[in-house]
């Protein structure tokens, strides 16, 4: 699993790369209540906003990692988006990208790295 | 955060995980671990303290009750000379154009009268005070007390058996309460919707306080973020988001907060500042009105998102000035300032999100029924 500066985690599964947000990110946030996510076949670029999540608090952008096509999404944070809180790092992953470029996994932290981080 | 006041209870909001953020000066907390979900739920399910001690508190004093009621009347639009004694009400600056300067409470308490404002306006209405109520009535800011509020159905009963005579107010009732020597300058109100309490409490005396009604199994410590979504549900302004000075009391819907004797018509009529242009309001009614509003889908609709008549073409006809997700009603709610034909419960309007209009519905306000003492 690597991790970026904007507190997403990327799982390699098959061809694809599974991302969500970190636990520290759905710590911060606080209570998730609203997850806009996008629509599965889009072709993204990296740093695309293509997440909104919306707590009780705010609402943040998750921009995308990589380029590539956006093949699944997580349809049960529409009913569920409080599962953020409860499992950033598994259930709640937000959706799943057909990498284009796949080097660009190189640009991100391994979890040591990014424990060091967050501080 | 070192440029930051603190309050008395700065220390125990640290000590008890308080997410420290700045507010209008001090540093304030907006969360505690249990979360802004969970201290709203809390909070109407049992109790909540709140620490308030960045408001103002400020005591007026005059020749008699009388003689101060009626210069502070010069500044507000509101019955001060006919509040009995014991008792508070919620009161309203207003400027020459009839705009709102800061919204308060002020009480009765039989030799003076004692006034709490915003904290962000403060140096502002301690400054007008004292420039228009002085010499013949003192303005003294009180900066040796801390102010907490207790909140929540539970909160009668913790307080009662800390302070005897809680449970015997009312409703914007206000009295000076014992809790084993310390001196309490009680209100039976707050800012949630729920029943409650806003105690004045000895700074030095703050800490001990608070962490006596901490103790109590019902009570939990809330802060800014569950004190916001409780108002909001509860229908409450936030001044310098849902009222501000250009906004009149009419158009911010508090016409309720104008008593009789001082409208067209009344005893006392006029008499404080842009008596004119709020009588206009309230004779010929205002362009727009602020109203309650609940977005469609379940995607909240903050501060500043723009509403249409229509769900294509046309430009913005209001504004959405606080909004965010109700934990109580278990969805978005949001309030905002709509044209006034546009204002009946019902109306169907759209508000800009992302890009794409969504509906909301003008509600009625409180979107949470208070629970009050009455």
């Amino acid at each position: 699993m690597k991790f970026t500066e904007e507190h997403e985690w990327l799982l390699p599964e098959g061809d694809l790369i599974v991302v969500g947000i970190t636990e520290h990110a759905a710590e911060q946030m606080g209570d998730v209540v609203f997850v806009v996510l996008p629509e599965a076949g889009t072709e993204v670029t990296k740093d695309d906003e293509i997440v909104v999540i919306e707590s009780v608090k705010a609402a943040s952008d998750i921009l995308a990692p990589l380029d590539g096509e956006i093949v699944e999404v997580n349809e049960a944070l529409a009913d569920e988006p409080g599962k953020v809180n409860d499992d950033a790092q598994g259930a709640a992953w937000f959706f799943k990208i057909k990498p284009a470029d796949l080097s660009q996994m190189d640009d991100y932290m391994e979890e040591a790295a990014y424990k060091d981080f967050i501080g | 955060m070192s440029d930051m006041k603190h309050t008395p209870l700065y220390d125990l909001h640290v000590e008890l995980g308080g997410k420290m953020v700045p507010f209008a000066g001090y540093a304030m907390p907006v969360q505690y671990p249990l979360g802004i979900m969970s201290e709203h739920k809390h909070t109407r399910a049992k109790a909540g303290l709140f620490d308030v001690s960045h408001m103002g508190q400020v005591i007026l004093k005059g020749d008699s009750y009388e003689a101060a009621a009626l210069t502070f009347e010069t500044l507000m639009p509101v019955n001060v000379l006919g509040l009995k004694e014991g008792r508070q009400r919620y009161g309203l600056f207003t400027n020459d154009q009839g705009g709102i300067e800061d919204d308060l409470m002020f009480a009765n308490r039989g030799d003076h009268i004692f006034v709490v404002v915003n904290a962000a306006c403060k140096e502002a209405d301690i400054a007008r005070m004292t420039a228009t109520l002085e010499p013949s009535v003192t303005v003294t800011p009180i900066t040796d007390r801390a102010l907490l509020a207790l909140q929540g159905p539970a909160a009668e009963a913790v307080l009662q058996a800390i302070a005897p005579g809680a449970a015997a107010m009312t409703f914007m009732d206000v009295a000076t309460l014992d809790a084993d020597g310390v001196e309490l300058w009680v209100s039976r109100s707050g800012y949630t919707g729920e029943d409650g309490y806003e105690i004045s409490v000895p700074a030095d005396q703050a800490e001990a306080f608070a962490r006596r009604l901490l103790t109590h199994e019902d009570v939990e410590a809330i802060g800014l973020g569950a004190r916001d979504s409780l108002r909001l549900e509860g229908g409450m302004c936030l001044y310098g988001h849902d009222i501000d000075a250009g906004t009149t009391p009419v158009e911010g819907n508090l016409g309720w907060a104008m008593q009789k004797v001082r409208k067209p018509g009344g005893e006392r009529a006029g008499g404080f500042p842009g008596a004119e242009a709020i009588f206009d309001h309230i004779e010929n009614g205002a362009p727009r009105l602020r109203v309650g509003l609940t977005p469609g889908g379940r995607a909240p609709m903050r501060e500043g998102v723009e509403l249409f008549a229509s769900a294509e073409g046309g430009a913005a006809i209001g504004r959405i000035t606080s909004g965010g997700f109700g934990p109580t009603v278990g969805g978005p709610v949001a309030m905002g300032y709509v044209p006034a034909e546009m204002a009946e419960a019902g109306t169907t309007l759209y508000g800009e999100l992302r890009g794409k209009r969504q509906p909301v519905t003008v509600t009625p306000l409180p979107f949470v029924a208070a629970n009050f003492k009455r």
